[in-house]
């Protein structure tokens, strides 16, 4: 890609920043992360230091103040080498921060953004219940306003930062019978799930904020990829929150999280390609070096074909994913592009995974090697923060409806 | 304090190196440059002095073409206050040259410290840190791997072969830096949005007259490929001859 397209100087200079982070902090820790599924604590107190957990929220509120290119550049330059890592960042900063700072009235943006945006404490995003994720409008979780509190039952599922995380910004329902439009979002706080872990690296708990009570972590999923990224059940019993910290004004839940949403979804494009490339990279090193009939297999053509192929489809990722940044930073509508660039790239990192690993051959199934920990990464790709279907219905929606409305 | 540090752009050196066309340098295409490891914990160094202290000013100086700019941004993101580009179109192979285009811009700086990383990674002569210190007549001591400043003195210490010597010194002196003394940073979101705006003077690089160059680059001979003497217990004797009488190691 030609660089001067999307980037400027000082985006290559972050980009250069993250590469040599991952490679010397990331890469040589992120087999022992996975098989454990550890949290990466001392790396994520790493990156709060550097600026990386809040790109690009305003300087005034913690935040680095960089634009959304080069937010997608560090989550792809991490997921490079780690996914876990990338997606802490992308799940921290655009599901756990940004509805705080898009939606959020200025008394919360000062309260609660900067302890994000500084990497104080980790935040999450509650949408996905039992019997809701595709399909947000099933939301069952409650919030009944009682004075000035509202009390909220339900729980999560499948939250990213669940267990470590303090802040979260959650959906419940303030209207029943009203569809979506009966949907609010509400801040919510309670102490890390690990709290040792926090200790340890000395971030991860803020005691200033409250401990709300019926408010905690459930189950941590055991799961195939992102193993080091932390996922759990979020359970609401009777939880009191003060009114004022509603999100926005009630029924608006469901519009502002399908912002959250849409934002997201060139995250995880970054974060899928990030996989695709490091698959790649490993692809190329490997062939080049791994011999059979008495040569490199690089010097095969069948191999040619899948290297041009995964290089080429790379190339189509990189575009769309920084084509859709850059509609979003310059403030021109998004959605399609951010649709397609998460729907192309997540399968992108499916398939050159694979790929890699085929040309691995048993090495590749082996955790000698990084190719199968970044197969296993690539699959949620195409589940997480709206599943492949659903961003083809949402590209659909797009193309037709000024024909079928 | 006021600090100097002088570093080099040099290219990664796990690239694979090709001879260009002219045969007196290696072929910069496609090349990913850097600042040079030893100069880069020499900037560590000197951001540690300040912080330490509380106040102070790093200067980086760097010699070369206008690539140049970008080394010398990245310590500039690192936290260091002020760049300097001495613009040259190449870096000599002379070092006194060198020394001499450096020393024209220490000499009145005011600067109580100045920092060499102890050789640069491309070239690895190690002359332009002790010959800029003969110019500037100060006290020059090589290959520090640590060092700290009280007041108008320091003290360094110097890894020998089995030992090590502690050497005490007045400032201003020229100090060259040795790996291990500090792991250098990385320039924070924050730091790389500053740097933009710091101060980085270009002036011309006063050579004078150069007098080293190179003739010829070659790259290394290929290694002989591996020789496989025998498998088990039986090999083992005609090994250790081998060892012995062609390898020479044992």
């Amino acid at each position: 890609m030609d660089d001067a397209l999307y980037f400027s100087e000082q985006h290559l200079a972050v980009r250069e920043m993250v590469r040599e982070f991952a490679r010397d902090e990331v890469a040589p820790v992120a087999a022992r992360l996975d098989a454990d599924a550890k949290f990466p604590w001392a790396n994520v107190k790493r990156m709060g230091e550097l600026g990386l957990l809040g790109v690009p929220w305003p300087e005034e509120l913690g935040g680095a103040g960089l634009d959304l290119v080069s937010y997608m550049i560090v989550i792809e330059e991490l997921a490079k080498v780690d996914a876990s890592h990338g997606l802490t960042v992308s799940a921290h900063t655009t599901l756990g921060t940004s509805p705080i700072v898009h939606f959020g009235s200025d008394e919360q943006k000062r309260r609660f953004v900067p302890f994000l945006a500084s990497g104080r404490v980790m935040g999450g995003f509650g949408l996905t219940e039992p019997d809701a994720g595709s399909d947000a409008g099933g939301t069952r979780t409650t919030a009944v306003r009682r004075g000035d509190r509202y009390v909220l039952n339900g729980s999560k599922r499948f939250i990213t930062h669940g267990s470590v995380g303090e802040i979260f910004v959650v959906t419940a329902v303030t209207a029943p019978g009203q569809g979506t439009s009966g949907i609010s979002s509400f801040i919510l706080t309670k102490p890390t799930g690990d709290p040792d872990g926090a200790k340890a690296v000395g971030i991860g708990h803020e005691p200033s904020l409250p401990a709300m009570r019926g408010f905690r972590a459930g189950k941590k999923e055991d799961k195939l990829g992102w193993r080091a990224s932390d996922t759990a059940e979020l359970i609401m019993e009777d939880v009191e929150v003060p009114a004022e910290n509603r999100l926005g004004e009630e029924g608006r839940g469901f519009k502002n999280f399908m912002r959250t949403l849409d934002a997201g979804r060139i995250g995880i494009g970054a974060l899928s390609l990030g996989i695709a490339e490091g698959a790649f990279d490993e692809a190329l090193k490997y062939t080049a070096v791994r011999k059979q009939f008495g040569q490199p297999i690089a010097r095969f053509q069948g191999v040619h074909f899948q290297l041009s192929d995964m290089a080429t489809e790379i190339e189509a990722g990189r575009h769309l994913v920084f084509h859709a940044a850059w509609l979003a930073q310059n403030g021109k509508p998004f959605g399609r592009e951010a649709a397609m660039a998460k729907l192309f790239c997540s399968e992108l990192a499916m398939r050159t995974t694979i790929k890699s690993l085929q040309l691995h051959g048993g090495y590749g199934y082996t955790k000698d090697y990084p190719i199968e920990r970044m197969m296993r990464d690539a699959k949620i790709c195409e589940i997480g923060e709206g599943t492949s279907e659903i961003q083809r219905i949402v590209i659909a929606r797009s193309l037709l409806k000024d024909l079928l409305d | 304090m006021k600090i100097a540090v002088c570093i080099k752009r040099v290219p990664d050196m796990e690239s694979r190196f090709k001879i260009a066309a002219s045969g007196t340098a290696i072929d910069e295409t496609g090349l990913k440059y850097d600042i040079s490891d030893f100069d880069a914990y020499a900037v560590e160094v000197a951001l540690q002095i300040n912080e330490k202290a509380g106040a102070g000013e790093t200067t980086v100086i760097c010699l070369g073409p206008d690539a140049v700019q970008e080394t010398i941004r990245k310590a500039l993101s690192m936290g260091a206050e002020k760049g300097v580009q001495l613009r040259a179109d190449a870096v000599p192979a002379d070092s006194l040259a060198i020394a001499r285009a450096l020393a024209a811009e220490l000499k009145d700086g005011g600067y109580e410290l100045i920092l060499f990383g102890k050789h640069a990674l491309d070239t690895m002569t190690g002359g332009a840190g002790t010959m800029a210190a003969e110019l500037l007549g100060l006290p020059c001591l090589t290959a520090a791997s640590r060092l700290e400043v009280t007041g108008a003195r320091a003290t360094a210490r110097r890894e020998l072969e089995g030992a090590a010597e502690l050497l005490e010194f007045p400032l201003p002196a020229v100090v060259t830096i040795d790996e291990g003394i500090a792991r250098p940073r990385y320039p924070s979101l924050k730091g790389i949005m500053a740097a933009k705006k710091k101060p980085l003077d270009v002036k011309p690089a006063q050579l004078g007259s150069v007098r080293v160059s190179v003739e010829k680059m070659e790259l290394p001979a290929e290694r002989p490929p591996g020789r496989i003497v025998g498998t088990g217990p039986d090999a083992v004797p005609e090994l250790v001859r081998l060892l012995q009488t062609e390898a020479k190691v044992l």
